[in-house]
């Protein structure tokens, strides 16, 4: 058994999308069988909320904003598309759905 | 006896009027109808009463740097200035009318699910800050108009309901533009300048090439950080009224009015007032905090409750949902809508702010980011660069415009030197406010006149227009499958 992955969603105010992403985080890791703690935060603090964390999500134009942090960036392109998050944090994780 | 109406007062009275127990509660109950585990119940709702509290800390850190803004602009322009910000005015009104903001939130949303559930308009609004932030204002309204608060819930829930399906509807045509036709609308109470934008894109925009096409200096890229555009725009917003100030009437009578210590000199005055301007961006800060703590419980129960009353509804989401398709519009489209927001300032301030007794609108930066971005995108979707300029801009004179009207229907609040930004809060709430001043039934009457207009205007546009497939400017750019290829390509 792995510890538990933690998860950051990161968005500009870390209130609607920012939380969408934790939503449909929250379903894709159902389909891959994964345990996460997930937290959302705006792009002000998520530097500081990254470091504590093991992956983030967010948008591509938001990733180059936070730069370089410990860990692993996943940018996702469209926020209601399942499948997109699916693929990307199953292959983030080493896991299949 | 005694002991038991000891017990209902004190649940009245002590629990259920408090907002921030009242929070709590209603998330725990949505919690429990997703079969949470136990420690997850509770866990949940001691967050969100915890957020409410934060909430309300954060509103006294922007009181006490918003006071001295008031005197400032007052002193250097003898006008009432104000700085749209919605976290800042929702915090200030919690206070007072938290019990009723919650109450009508919840029923609202409920209210958004049945309308959704019979009729065509299958949107479900999940965009959660703004379902809060429109709650508080119509309940200001209702409040301020001296209906009860069982009216004010019961009208005002309606009221949000209504604009919470019919808003994501006309939006969509547009949204299936920006989005290539993905099965996501637009949740998101600036939608006025949105559908505007893309309008006045598409009118000027014939032949001008997409923004996504240029190369965008990356020095711009901080504006993206609305917490540090707004810090920044505030120090420079305190420091011209405060130099104002000081120029007319002498730094000393100014010192004194602002009541600091008379040995203050221009270095220190000047300091003060950068200090001021930042604890602005603080107290926003700790109010977007408290907000964030609350929605992460209360959304997603909204959202599994939505699933299960209105399967296959479409989502309507918060704005920055259409930023990945244009994100060189998103920096236009805000700095054109700072532009219009301060030419419009000037006209307010030169001539028609003193003809019809208007405040001064400065510019917000949290909505003319967000809101400006967004019209940008959208008259970058009809219009190419063109468009996003015009968009933004058509967009910065809406929120500077309806903001200095919607003042008159909010009562005390409307003196708060902030209010709410976003285009729909101002049109909606000068709509609902002129309504409900019809005084008691024919105020109730002549909302219901506007819920029910507003649904059969909707309803037929949905039909009409919506389902019909008609998209602005023709067919969609880039069709659905391609736009699916090319998201999974771009890792």
């Amino acid at each position: 058994m792995v510890e538990r992955v933690k998860i950051l969603a990161v968005c500009g105010m870390g209130l609607g999308s920012g939380l969408l992403l934790r939503m449909q985080a929250e379903k894709a890791l159902k389909q891959l069988g994964v345990e996460a703690d997930l937290e959302v935060a705006d792009i002000g603090s998520a530097r500081a909320q990254a470091q504590t964390a093991d992956i983030v999500l967010t948008s591509a134009e938001l990733a180059q904003q936070l730069g370089d942090v410990m860990a692993q960036i996943i940018t996702i392109t469209n926020f209601v598309d399942l499948d997109e998050m699916v693929q990307k944090l199953g292959s983030a994780l080493g896991r299949e759905a | 006896m005694d002991v038991i109406r000891a017990i209902a007062e004190f649940l009245v009275k002590d629990v259920l009027s408090q907002p921030y127990y009242l929070v709590g509660l209603m998330t725990a109950v949505g919690l429990i109808a997703l079969r949470k585990r136990t420690g997850e119940v509770i866990g949940g709702a001691l967050k969100a009463t915890l957020g409410f509290l934060i909430l309300v800390a954060g509103a006294n850190v922007v009181v006490a740097a918003l006071e001295p803004l008031g005197k400032l602009i007052l002193g250097a322009t003898g006008a009432q200035g104000v700085v749209p910000t919605n976290e800042a005015i929702v915090a200030l009104a919690q206070s007072q009318y938290g019990a009723t903001v919650a109450w009508t939130m919840i029923a609202g949303f409920l209210v958004s699910l049945f309308i959704a559930r019979v009729t065509p308009l299958r949107y479900v609004f999940l965009t959660g800050h703004h379902i809060f932030f429109m709650a508080t204002m119509i309940s200001v309204i209702l409040l301020t108009v001296g209906y009860s608060t069982l009216v004010a819930v019961l009208g005002g829930a309606v009221l949000l309901g209504t604009i919470m399906v019919v808003m994501p509807a006309l939006t969509h045509p547009w949204m299936k533009k920006v989005t290539g036709g993905e099965r996501v609308a637009m949740g998101h109470f600036g939608s006025l300048g949105y559908i505007l934008g893309g309008i006045s894109g598409q009118a000027v925009g014939k032949g001008s090439r997409s923004t996504e096409e240029m190369k965008f200096p990356q020095g711009l890229r901080f504006l993206r950080e609305p917490m540090v555009a707004t810090a920044v725009s505030m120090v420079v917003i305190y420091i011209i009224f405060a130099l104002i100030f000081a120029a007319r009437q002498g730094l000393g009578p100014v010192v004194e009015q602002l009541g600091l210590d008379p040995a203050t000199n221009w270095g220190s005055f000047v300091m003060f007032n950068v200090l001021q301007a930042l604890n602005f961006g603080v107290g926003v800060a700790l109010i977007l905090f408290g907000v964030r703590t609350i929605l992460g419980e209360i959304v997603p129960a909204f959202a599994g409750i939505a699933e299960r009353v209105v399967p296959g509804a479409l989502p309507a989401l918060d704005c920055p949902v259409a930023f990945p398709y244009a994100p060189n519009a998103v920096i236009i489209g805000f700095l054109a809508s700072v532009v219009g927001g301060l030419i419009s300032l000037a006209l307010i301030s030169s001539w028609l702010g003193a003809a019809l007794g208007l405040a001064l609108i400065l510019p917000g930066m949290v909505p003319h980011f967000f809101t400006g971005g967004t019209a940008g995108v959208f008259g970058n979707a009809t219009g190419g660069r063109r468009g996003a300029m015009v968009g933004g801009f058509v967009n910065g004179v809406l929120i500077t415009f309806l903001p200095a009207f919607l003042l008159f229907v909010l009562g005390d609040l409307g003196f708060a030197n902030t209010t709410f930004g976003d285009a729909d809060f101002g049109w909606y709430g000068i709509v609902v406010g002129q309504g409900a001043q019809v005084s008691d039934v024919g105020g109730v009457v002549v909302l219901g006149v506007i819920v029910a207009a507003l649904l059969t205007l909707a309803i037929w546009f949905q039909r009409r227009v919506v389902e019909a497939g008609w998209v602005p400017g023709g067919a969609v750019t880039v069709p659905e499958a391609e736009a699916k290829t090319r998201a999974k390509t771009t890792a």
